[in-house]
């Protein structure tokens, strides 16, 4: 717990850092929108404040720095207008509202589940035929690894569309996406949480004449515990970021990704920000829930996290 | 026709398992060419399956074209390919890379003065490493325009926290024994950080840059579907999806395979040059 001062402590200076990036940054609108309302601007033409910076700008016009935080359609918008935009479309909109966070955060949260436990339930069995399979091993295990390096998530538009052609739409397209983003980091953690056992352990249930399945339910699976929670960890996030990528160039109508687009689209900066931080929270929860479970569960077992 | 087809593809599955399980048995298993051939072999039998399979059963080139029809249509258009490659991989994403990389090593440099710092940074880099930053593509496409400097942008933020977090947890990995030595021998701050701790640091430094390489491509390629000017793999990736267009889409994927294998391959070389010494690079 000595931590959490200096965890305030770095929160606190993005925040600063975020506040004070917002004057700059929104200097330009702020003064075209002071000089329609009749304030002094100066330089006094547009043209003209085109050649300042937005900090060059700032310091000819100190008077009009807390109107900086209050437009409308900033080019930044500041923590509390991201706060109010998501306080209203989270807790004050009905739930079936197309304006919801939650409404859209659902349909993301769904496909995201969905997509991770078909990926974590193969790239589980997977890697148990790798681990006792040679030729599986030295046929899949390299592409496994290889996978890593490779920005598959590219493949994210073709999946929706060649889905979409054969008449599959909605959420199972989505799914896939999370589910073969989910698959490899798992085939890789697991095999390595259950070839984690040394030859020691391995020599001691023979001498105990265990079978194999004894030695996979009782040494192997146990001893790969912490080396999926890792996994999964970086799977669940994977997946979350597939099923948000997997809204953006296709049209999706709901969905964060959608969300994104639409402010993005129609100039509502609020609305893309407001979205891109309730993917950030979901984000966050789904990776602390999985921590917590593999707390409590490591706890239980007395094992360490890999 | 499509029995004939599904035992076709049936027989070349088999007969390419059969010769991967004879030569994993065999005993020359453990040869480097072995180990090469095998996978090889797997992935060889998965192309002539997917031959095999779309040219019988008469899939759609729309659906799914089969892998000769993209050879050939990588073959035609390498000069569209290499600018597009040259757009998103040398201008956004490199750049990126090497900003964002820069950035984090400073940061880190100047916060482990301060262990107080060092522990607030630790977790709360390691918390936004997790987060779909990716996201803030279209936020940086409107501030920046169109063209690479807002890839460059959004890669230089996605590679940022895992290269703080590891350089950061780098530098503290010294042990006091090691660091009283220094001490001994009286040197100073900067020699200690040169002679000793930045070296200790270089597995995890050169681990987050590992990571950083997947994520560089990604967040190039990803922001271009939000706008970029005419060239690019996100935007070719986008607009031949539109026109339906699949063997190109594959094209450019087979390029982003290639680039991203061959940035991961530099970035794990240049490690074993310098980290010669640790464990893990022992042969």
């Amino acid at each position: 717990m000595k931590s959490v001062l200096p965890i305030l402590t770095v929160v606190a200076a993005i925040l600063a850092f975020w506040v004070l990036a917002v004057i700059p940054m929104n200097m330009h609108l702020t003064a075209d929108q002071a000089q329609r309302d009749g304030l002094v601007v100066t330089p006094e033409t547009p043209v003209e404040r085109q050649a300042y910076t937005g900090l060059g700008l700032t310091l000819q016009n100190t008077g009009l720095i807390s109107r900086t935080y209050t437009l409308e359609r900033p080019r930044l918008p500041s923590p509390h207008q991201v706060g109010a935009e998501m306080w209203d479309t989270i807790f004050e909109k009905r739930i079936t509202s197309r304006r919801s966070l939650i409404y859209h955060g659902w349909v993301t949260l769904s496909a995201t589940l969905v997509g991770f436990a078909i990926g974590t339930g193969l790239g589980i069995l997977l890697a148990v035929g790798i681990v006792y399979n040679r030729a599986m091993d030295m046929s899949v295990m390299p592409w496994a690894i290889a996978s890593q390096t490779i920005p598959i998530l590219a493949l994210a538009p073709m999946i929706i569309v060649m889905l979409g052609s054969i008449g599959i739409q909605g959420l199972f397209p989505k799914a896939v996406i999370s589910a073969y983003l989910s698959f490899f980091p798992v085939v890789v953690g697991m095999v390595k949480g259950l070839r984690s056992p040394d030859a020691m352990q391995m020599d001691l249930l023979r001498t105990y004449n265990a079978s194999g399945s004894q030695g996979f339910w009782k040494l192997r699976l146990p001893a790969s515990v912490p080396y999926l929670f890792a996994s999964l960890k970086i799977g669940i996030s994977a997946s979350l970021v597939g099923a948000i990528v997997a809204e953006l160039p296709t049209g999706a109508r709901a969905g964060f990704g959608a969300r994104m687009l639409v402010g993005d689209q129609y100039g509502q900066p609020l609305v893309t920000w407001a979205a891109l931080f309730a993917a950030a929270i979901t984000a966050a929860a789904l990776v602390g829930f999985f921590s917590l479970i593999e707390r409590l569960t490591l706890r239980r077992m007395g094992m360490r996290a890999a | 026709m499509t029995g004939a087809a599904i035992i076709g593809a049936l027989a070349v599955w088999a007969a390419g398992w059969w010769v991967n399980a004879r030569l994993a048995a065999s005993a020359a298993a453990g040869t480097r060419a072995v180990q090469l051939a095998v996978p090889a072999i797997f992935g060889l039998t998965l192309l002539i399956m997917w031959e095999l399979l779309v040219r019988m059963l008469e899939v759609s080139p729309i659906i799914l074209p089969p892998p000769t029809m993209i050879a050939e249509r990588f073959a035609d258009e390498i000069p569209t390919l290499w600018a597009d490659f040259q757009q998103t991989i040398i201008k956004g994403a490199m750049t990126g890379y090497i900003v964002g990389g820069l950035a984090a090593f400073a940061i880190a440099i100047i916060a482990d003065r301060s262990d107080f710092l060092t522990r607030g940074i630790l977790p709360v880099g390691g918390f936004m490493a997790a987060l779909p930053i990716v996201g803030i593509a279209p936020i940086f496409v409107r501030w920046l325009g169109s063209d690479w400097q807002s890839k460059a942008a959004v890669v230089a933020v996605m590679v940022f926290f895992p290269i703080l977090v590891n350089t950061v947890a780098g530098l503290r990995d010294t042990t006091a024994m090691q660091r009283d030595l220094m001490r001994t021998y009286g040197a100073g701050y900067w020699q200690t950080l040169f002679k000793l701790r930045l070296p200790a640091a270089m597995p995890f430094i050169f681990n987050g840059l590992k990571i950083g390489t997947t994520l560089a491509l990604i967040g190039a390629i990803v922001a271009e579907f939000f706008g970029s000017p005419t060239v690019g793999m996100g935007f070719r990736i986008s607009t031949s999806v539109g026109q339906l267009a699949m063997d190109m889409v594959w094209a450019e994927i087979v390029v982003a395979a290639l680039a991203g294998s061959a940035f991961y391959g530099l970035i794990a070389w240049i490690e074993g040059r310098v980290t010669f010494w640790h464990p893990s690079q022992r042969k």
